[in-house]
């Protein structure tokens, strides 16, 4: 991809940038410039607003890629999933800090920043959003003994100048 | 009006290794090894985090607790040793990246480990000057040791994002103090993959003179003792330093608990102290003091007095995650697997 070409994207890609239809309300990603819900009566011209997503969703359908794209040899099992998010759109994004085994259907996600792919060696890095699980899904660790005390045997002296 | 931290975020990868599993590989007892350090496992970045990418989510974090508007964003830094460019400033994807551009100065800070109490003493001058309302202070890394060098078994990932501003300050900053040296215990040469270091040299002549030297200027400046402090944060290469610069000082281990993490995660760099100090303020209530001394190979300290203020009674933590749930999460991964997702595996061509 282009230098110029994924610049240009970078609003969308990192921040999720949409547009939304101050006509009829409805949210578009990527961003567009005219609602075609409402293009025919041309009702949303000089109607279309930015409208930045929150990151928020939940998994509608995914997939476990195992043969990668260019630049995921190193991620392979991955998933893609459809996101579908709270003001509508819905974003096709890899899910990522889960083993393939625990996506499900009706996941609830959040947007992450990862680095998306690197142009070779010594080329731009492109960054972007991914998906992550809300709920840890299997991150538990064994218990280890902390090496200082627990936090029942904790003073704390409060300063003389108080808050 | 003082200028204090408004609001944080930290941020930690998911996946973990243990020394043993390092020491298996290099045929030797790293069981033994983890133990001596007091790390019992390092935090591995997935292989699409970077120093970018861990800023980036600590940041976002710190913005939704503070509820801060990324546009009122005066100045943000980033210190790490492992900015994911040479030329290029990480600082400007995450500005872009969390809606702060464009009107803000940005920039790279690099001083080994303590590059982020810098910014953080940087965005205190801008903020107390008034120059600017809120100003960021980064501290992440993703540093490496070489393969079967002793730093392997420690260097990790992870970062602490701190916003410096005047209004609905959670913890003032009462002074800050430096001590600084041309002593060369650690270094990257350009183009380098992995660092050097002295050795045995990187202790008492580097680390306990820098740290201990800073910390008693502090309190000699603010006429403190440690037993005025509720907390206290080290620099952290490993979990014996800062448990052994405490004891030196007088500090019990109790005013250790909160701020010592790298035992769980390990020596995350830029971000070790500063991981520190955001545990520290996820568990401390109004009008606790705390004193933080960074370190940064090369040499220098950064001394904080710091103390929280009635604000963080009503501080929104729920936003992001806390510094303990990284210190209890992981999913922990075989030397092979690690080797794969920090480039350590040669794949020909090259």
């Amino acid at each position: 991809m282009s230098i110029a070409r994924f610049w240009r994207e970078t609003p969308r890609r990192y921040n999720l940038g949409g547009s939304k239809c101050t006509n009829c309300g409805t949210v578009y990603f990527p961003p567009r410039s005219v609602c075609p819900q409402c293009t025919h009566h041309r009702q949303s011209i000089e109607k279309m607003v930015r409208s930045q997503l929150s990151g928020e969703g939940e998994v509608l359908s995914y997939t476990v890629v195992h043969e990668p794209a260019e630049g995921f040899e190193m991620q392979v099992p991955y998933v893609l999933a459809l996101v579908k998010t709270p003001e509508g759109p819905v974003l096709t994004g890899q899910v990522v800090d889960v083993r393939p085994g625990e996506v499900r259907i009706g996941l609830k996600v959040r947007a992450t920043f990862r680095k998306l792919r690197e142009e070779g060696k010594s080329g731009v890095i492109h960054y972007g959003y991914k998906f992550s699980p809300v709920e840890e899904t299997n991150g538990g660790l064994p218990a280890r003994g902390p090496p200082v005390p627990a936090p029942e045997s904790l003073e704390r002296p409060r300063s003389a100048a108080g808050a | 009006m003082q200028a204090g931290i408004v609001s944080y975020g930290a941020y930690v990868p998911r996946y973990r290794i243990t020394p043993a599993e390092i020491g298996r590989v290099w045929g030797i007892d790293g069981e033994s090894m983890g133990q001596a350090l007091n790390v019992q496992r390092k935090s591995v970045p997935s292989p699409d985090e970077d120093t970018i990418t861990i800023s980036t989510e600590s940041l976002r974090t710190a913005l939704l607790r503070g509820a801060i508007d990324p546009q009122q964003i005066g100045a943000l830094y980033v210190g790490s040793e492992s900015h994911p460019y040479a030329v290029k400033p990480t600082a400007t994807v995450v500005a872009q990246a969390v809606g702060a551009t464009p009107n803000l100065t940005a920039a790279d800070f690099e001083f080994a480990c303590k590059a982020g109490t810098a910014a953080i003493q940087t965005c205190l001058g801008l903020v107390g000057a008034e120059m600017i309302r809120y100003g960021v202070a980064i501290g992440t890394d993703t540093s490496q040791g070489a393969p079967g060098d002793a730093l392997e078994y420690s260097a990790s990932a992870g970062g602490a994002a701190f916003v410096i501003g005047r209004e609905r300050v959670i913890c003032r900053v009462h002074r800050t103090v430096s001590y600084t040296t041309d002593t060369p215990d650690f270094w990257r040469r350009e183009g380098q993959k992995y660092p050097s270091h002295g050795g045995r040299f990187t202790g008492e002549p580097a680390y306990f003179r820098h740290v201990t030297e800073c910390a008693r200027a502090l309190m000699e400046a603010v006429g403190s003792t440690p037993k005025d402090y509720a907390h206290v944060v080290f620099h952290q290469p490993n979990g014996k330093f800062p448990q052994r610069v405490g004891k030196t000082l007088g500090f019990s281990e109790a005013q250790m608990r909160y701020g010592l993490v790298t035992p769980y995660i390990g020596n995350t760099y830029s971000g070790a102290a500063l991981i520190g100090l955001a545990n520290v303020l996820d568990h401390a209530g109004p009008g606790e003091r705390i004193l933080m001394v960074g370190y940064g190979s090369g040499a220098g300290s950064d001394a904080f007095d710091l103390e929280t203020t009635e604000e963080i009674a009503r501080f929104d933590r729920s936003f992001g995650r806390p510094v303990q749930y990284y210190l209890d999460h992981g999913v922990e991964l075989s030397y092979a697997v690690y080797a794969k997702f920090r480039g350590k595996i040669h794949m020909g061509g090259e």
